[in-house]
């Protein structure tokens, strides 16, 4: 018996107008890789995660997930196969404290109906969730902090922590190190690191010795199409690789 | 002419804040003419407060000292008072317009330089720089990746000519191979008319480029000196910028 890829994606493309931003684009991840997706800016890197996600409905091929053809779900229906993502740029509730992003997130996973006029009730095992998933990312004494007061970088560590939530089965992050100090950016490194083998990992970095330190694959994109896949050795002796993306070193 | 360069932006004992929440305690910064001043400083230190509060973008609110660009006085002055002085500003976060294709971007901000000294960029110019925005000329500000947004941004503080042009963090979202180019390309800048106070979290970008680097710490300036300075001090670089 085999075992199904954590995700599957055959012959994917995504046109925007004239624009072919992913263009048959073919790769299995197996459960627990961790894969870094690179590429020059424009190459489709962020559109793939969109149409991971299901944010954006790809315009051939098919997507699956742990075997699963999610092609035609919705983005909510593949967060509860165990889909989570993080953005370029941050998305939370900026005004509510860091505990209460981490709540919601938790209330929407368990289909809790959410009722508009009453405060979101905040004791018991699910506040011990949440304060569990703010130890994994280091926020612990942020829990009461609003989100808008913190760092650019500890509000990377809460997106890390609300992609955590609800054991995650597949994990995409979209440039986790961009606009992190260097100190920062190892933090953010060790928080991935510490995250679950059995969680499959896939993200987008252009810090090559953050990704390549993180990951045991690497895809690089170009145009919308797949360059080169391989080990992190490879990718960085590939010429191809070299010439759209890292340049040869002077 | 003899003597110490002018001044291009002198910054004085500047404090600004958010509400209650003071963030930049007191700065001293000055950028003298053609040359290249970096800023760098961990995330949450008062960085973009600081170069926001010299944009004249509220919030923050200046609380006291003065920002002089020229001998002027920007305090109080509405930011598109300021750019039209002569400022270009590259923002964190990009801000692109998203209905607006990278060509109307680059069309509505063009500007002659204010000296005649200096060579004018143009369209031709900053697609030299970014070939990448050639190809997506007709694309919507929406329709633009992360890294090609941040290119357009930086190309459209240029297209305004500007005499001094302030960028937050410009290698954000860029590929290793278009920081290297940017590195360049601003080095290649460096003499002519342009000055450039520069926000970064790319230290070795930072040091390359810079004449001169100030390290702020909780909104105080803490450390200014040459880049070879920074590179020789190892508690500089472990306490206040976190590399090795």
């Amino acid at each position: 018996m085999t075992i199904d890829p954590a995700l599957r994606l055959t012959g994917l493309s995504k046109s925007f107008g004239g624009l072919r931003a992913l263009d048959d684009v073919t790769l299995d991840v197996a459960p627990r890789e961790r894969l870094a997706v690179i590429g020059p800016n424009g190459a489709g890197k962020t559109t793939l995660f969109h149409v991971i996600s299901g944010e954006l409905r790809a315009s051939s091929g098919t997507i699956r997930l742990f075997g699963r053809d999610v092609s035609g779900l919705a983005p909510h229906r593949r967060v509860a196969l165990g889909l989570r993502r993080t953005y370029q740029i941050t998305n939370l509730f900026p005004a509510l404290s860091v505990e209460r992003n981490i709540l919601l997130a938790l209330y929407g996973l368990r289909g809790t109906k959410y009722d508009a006029l009453r405060p979101i009730p905040a004791r018991g095992s699910v506040v011990e969730t949440a304060r569990a998933t703010l130890r994994r990312v280091g926020l612990e004494r942020r829990g009461d902090s609003a989100a808008r007061e913190l760092s650019h970088g500890e509000q990377r560590q809460l997106e890390l922590a609300l992609a955590l939530t609800g054991e995650p089965t597949l994990l995409l992050l979209d440039e986790p190190g961009a606009g992190l100090s260097a100190a920062e950016r190892a933090a953010v490194g060790r928080i991935i690191r510490d995250i679950p083998p059995e969680v499959t990992l896939v993200l987008i970095e252009h810090d090559m010795d953050l990704a390549l330190s993180l990951v045991d694959h690497v895809v690089c994109l170009h145009n919308g199409r797949v360059i080169a896949h391989g080990t992190p050795d490879q990718i960085r002796q590939d010429d191809a690789v070299q010439e759209v993306y890292l340049g040869v070193p002077a | 002419m003899t003597g110490a360069p002018r001044t291009v932006l002198e910054i004085d004992e500047l404090r600004c804040a958010y509400g209650l929440a003071t963030v930049v305690e007191s700065v001293s910064l000055c950028v003298p003419e053609r040359s290249v001043v970096a800023l760098l400083g961990r995330n949450g230190m008062g960085k973009t407060t600081l170069i926001r509060s010299i944009m004249g973008l509220v919030p923050p609110a200046i609380r006291s000292g003065d920002v002089r660009y020229k001998d002027t006085s920007l305090v109080g002055l509405s930011p598109h008072r300021i750019a039209q002085l002569g400022m270009g500003y590259v923002p964190q976060g990009r801000h692109v317009f998203r209905s607006l294709t990278v060509r109307e971007h680059l069309d509505i901000v063009e500007r002659a330089p204010a000296g005649s000294d200096g060579e004018r960029w143009d369209v031709d110019r900053v697609v030299a720089l970014f070939p990448r925005l050639a190809e997506r000329a007709r694309h919507r500000g929406s329709e633009l990746s992360g890294g090609e947004q941040q290119m357009l941004a930086i190309a459209r503080a240029l297209m305004t000519n500007p005499d001094l042009l302030i960028m937050d963090e410009p290698s954000e979202g860029l590929a290793p191979l278009l920081i290297r180019n940017l590195g360049t390309q601003l080095l290649s800048l460096k003499g002519s008319h342009l000055s450039i106070l520069l926000v970064e979290q790319n230290v070795n970008l930072a040091l390359e480029l810079a004449d001169d680097v100030y390290v702020i710490e909780r909104g105080r300036i803490v450390y200014h000196g040459s880049p070879d300075s920074v590179r020789a001090d190892a508690t500089i670089r472990s306490r206040h910028l976190g590399v090795g």
